[in-house]
């Protein structure tokens, strides 16, 4: 297939201004989040309707050219790394909110749609959309759905894939199909189930039904410092062990702390060397209740700085602190790489040492955020990628990390996704016969692998 | 290998089982009679053998079990660590496995809250269609990595391969509950109080309406804190602008969720069938069903009906289909189990090519 006639197909379906070819244009699409993976597609081409993008993949479909679709682009794994001999289907115009429908909570929206736009929408009846990665701001509930993107409220309140209702979807053989319903049950397999999370591999979702729940009426959200960060993450063990489920728990080590006070001043405290973030959230008057336990288990537990968000400007505050950490540590290095591993909870201490065990050992500094109440890691290896060799040794320490993750039986994301950088990682996890399985599967939705090929399978 | 009901206790049994039979169904307890099969060509795969918790820290808010596991046996273990399946499994009484519960797809009344059976499963071990162990999800509560096979294996009816360890999420039982019941002289007006109910920052357990001669009871269920609970009740009542209602506690409330998961209101004779509907589509269907004298239940916020039909399924399959509703036969004698409009069938089957491609399960 030549660039001219892939060109000329592409022009009858969109106007110039949509349709992206010279170098200058592509460069910005050329990567995602994570910067250290780069390719240039054939073309970009900005669909702002439905059978746009229905008619680009069956155009790709019958030339046999591998498509990626892309919303912001903010994924951290990779996911929307384009495709050399390929192209790219932006869907940020693709952004209507279909419906809205306060008396059944849901919400049917197009893939280019912003995760924050839907609470947004949703936030006159009293309802929001769960699921609030750190890049809520930003990133689209398209690639919410293809990675099952989570963020800090997963515990308690699941991932993408438990607010998915209904989808409409246009497969890599350009079939168009539905799966799912407005009803939180269903029969038969769980199909939508299995589409939440396919990383672009079973095609593009067109329209998505999203499940709306009514907005906690109150919030308690307590910061605790610590001297240690094994002290940080005894405490976690201790609130769960009471039996309270709090909406979030959250850490952060040292490092982290410094980046995101010096980006957002969020009140952190600079000597902490782990702080602890644990939100509860529902019915005033059980808040209030289960606030009474947790400040128990908080002051028996050595910290030694501990604040309670005076309202919501405040936890506003202390929420920010903790959203902007990735970014904020770009302050303090060049170039870093952010780990997704998940370990059980209870062994969440062990880990943290096994990292900075890897950090010495590999002269690279590492800091940590994670979602503690999931046992999800977010380690941030910092590097300077002009020196040669750096991206090397980053990468290497980031995969020891991953094979610990495995190792503790975690898992290799919690919620990036595997992408283009962790699908060689994916047998570490996985058996030949699990991924034979996977294959299969892939295979009889995509025989040519036209959709964001190359993702999730080792290379 | 002659075509007998196998009972098997060995993965590598189960295999040779696989290779050895053209067609196979798996089977648990029995509990959910409607989906047993009774063709004689195909081999029943009892698993109820199955059976134990492998792994549970409590802590981790994590267990695995086998998959013939009785739920009452792991409820019971949970209960012992403060823990419980926050979905209500149902049938648990008539002695429903895990594995039983993950195949049919099904969901009590306390899936309002926290999500249903497909939100708290977190990772399996299976035999596909080629005879092979996989491995599929993880152990921990929350991972990314590959496709989610256990979500696809909910509903799957035992017709995607045989499940042989699950692991799921669990969370903190709930110290108490109480129940408000409240009566309303139509269905429609006790579906407006729910709706608003449902939109306001409430945390209720679950909610569910069960239609009468007379209009409709809504029951409302709250969990938690004992010493809160009266307080709780009472702003229910308030926001509702209640008069004629009543408030359930101790055994009485207990007796009454267990009736709705165990589905004692069913006569033996109906067959007891789930339909997944919006809260909107309820008068309608409500109005269908009682013409046809079936007794019927809303769970779930009204995401869900429990019908017990009287008649020929085919009736309530044409009625379905109608209304574009999918549902299927849980309880009652054998017959046809999916029935209305299926969809996404399309892309079902070539999930199940790929799963099966000999077809030793039964076609979905």
């Amino acid at each position: 297939m030549d660039n001219s006639s892939l060109h000329t197909a592409l022009s009858r379906i969109y106007p110039p201004d949509r349709l992206l070819t010279n170098p200058a244009q592509l460069t910005p699409y050329e990567s995602d989040a994570l910067t250290s993976f780069r390719a240039r597609p054939k073309a970009v081409v900005i669909a702002t309707s439905q059978s746009e993008v229905i008619q680009t993949v069956r155009l790709c479909h019958q030339l046999g050219v591998p498509f990626v679709a892309r919303g912001s682009g903010t994924s951290l794994s990779g996911g929307s790394l384009p495709c050399a001999d390929g192209l790219v289907i932006a869907l940020n115009r693709l952004n209507r909110i279909i419906r809205l429908d306060p008396h059944e909570r849901l919400a049917v929206v197009e893939p280019g749609v912003v995760n924050l736009e839907v609470s947004r929408a949703a936030a006159p009846f009293g309802l929001y959309f769960a699921p609030d990665p750190s890049s809520q701001p930003v990133c689209t509930i398209g690639g919410n759905l293809a990675f099952n993107s989570g963020g800090a409220h997963c515990l308690k309140y699941g991932m993408t894939s438990n607010h998915v209702l209904a989808l409409k979807v246009v497969l890599p053989d350009g079939e168009v199909i539905e799966l799912g319903s407005e009803s939180l049950e269903s029969t038969g397999p769980d199909l939508v189930g299995l589409f939440v999370g396919s990383e672009g591999l079973f095609g593009i979702a067109l329209e998505v039904t999203l499940r709306l729940i009514p907005k906690p009426e109150a919030y308690k959200t307590v910061l605790a410092a610590y001297r240690s960060l094994g002290k940080a993450g005894d405490t976690v063990a201790q609130i769960v062990a009471c039996g309270l489920l709090p909406g979030a728990i959250e850490i952060m080590d040292n490092l982290a702390i410094q980046a995101a006070e010096a980006a957002v001043q969020a009140g952190y405290p600079l000597d902490a060397q782990g702080l602890l973030v644990v939100e509860l959230d529902g019915e005033t008057r059980i808040v209030e209740a289960e606030f009474e336990q947790l400040m128990e288990v908080i002051h028996a537990s050595g910290a030694y700085a501990v604040h309670v968000a005076r309202d919501e400007a405040d936890r506003q505050r202390i929420w920010k602190g903790r959203k902007s950490a990735f970014s904020a540590v770009g302050r303090l290095s060049p170039d870093y790489i952010v780990q997704d591993g998940v370990v059980p909870r209870s062994r969440l201490g062990e880990a943290l040492v096994e990292i900075q065990r890897l950090s010495a050992a590999y002269d690279l500094r590492v800091a940590n955020v994670f979602h503690a109440g999931d046992g999800n890691l977010h380690p941030l290896i910092l590097f300077d990628g002009r020196q040669s060799g750096a991206l090397e040794r980053a990468e290497q320490l980031a995969g020891e990390i991953l094979h610990l993750c495995v190792r503790f039986g975690g898992s290799i994301t919690g919620e990036h996704g595997i992408g283009m950088e962790k699908r060689n990682f994916l047998p570490v996890m996985f058996s030949e016969a699990d991924l034979q399985v996977m294959q299969a599967l892939h295979r009889a939705i995509d025989p040519d692998q036209i959709a964001n090929r190359g993702k999730m399978f080792p290379a | 290998m002659p075509l007998e009901n196998v009972t098997v206790t060995r993965y590598n049994e189960i295999q040779e089982v696989i290779r050895s039979s053209s067609r196979l169904a798996p089977r648990g307890a029995g509990s959910k009679t409607a989906l047993q099969t009774t063709l004689s060509s195909v081999t029943t795969l009892n698993v109820s053998d199955l059976r134990g918790v492998l792994a549970y820290q409590p802590q981790e808010f994590t267990f695995t079990a086998l998959a013939g596991t009785p739920l009452a046996e792991i409820e019971r273990l949970l209960a012992e660590n403060g823990q419980y399946l926050p979905f209500d499994p149902p049938l648990v009484g008539r002695g429903a496995t895990l594995g039983g519960t993950v195949a049919a797809g099904l969901s009590g009344p306390g899936r309002y809250r926290y999500g249903g059976i497909r939100d708290f499963i977190l990772g399996l071990r299976f035999i596909d269609g080629h005879g092979k162990v996989v491995r599929a999800g993880g152990k921990v509560v929350k991972n990314a990595a590959g496709f989610d096979l256990p979500k696809l294996m909910v509903g799957s009816l035992g017709r995607l391969g045989v499940m042989l360890e699950l692991t799921f999420k669990v969370f903190p039982l709930p110290p108490s509950y109480g129940t408000l019941r409240s009566e309303f002289q139509a269905l429609s007006a006790a579906l407006d109080a729910m709706l608003h109910l449902g939109r306001l920052p409430l945390d209720i357990a679950a909610l569910e309406l069960i239609p009468h001669a007379n209009g409709a009871a809504l029951y409302i269920r709250l969990a938690g804190d004992q010493q809160i609970l009266p307080s709780r009740l009472n702003r229910l009542r308030a926001i509702l602008g209640l008069k004629d209602d009543e408030i359930l506690a101790g055994q009485t409330e207990h007796d009454f969720w267990q009736e709705q998961k165990e589905f004692t209101w069913i006569e033996a004779a109906h067959t007891l069938v789930k339909v997944p509907v919006t809260p909107r589509r309820v008068v309608a269907l409500d109005k269908q069903l009682a013409a046809h004298g079936a007794a019927r239940r809303y769970s779930a916020g009204a995401n869900l009906a429990w019908v017990a039909w009287p008649g020929d399924s085919s009736t309530l399959d044409h009625m379905l289909e109608e209304q574009g509703l999918s549902a299927l036969a849980v309880l009652g004698a054998n017959g046809q189990v999916r029935l209305g409009r299926q969809v996404g069938a399309a892309f079902e089957a070539r999930v199940k090519q790929a799963l099966d491609p000999a077809g030793k399960w039964l076609a979905l």
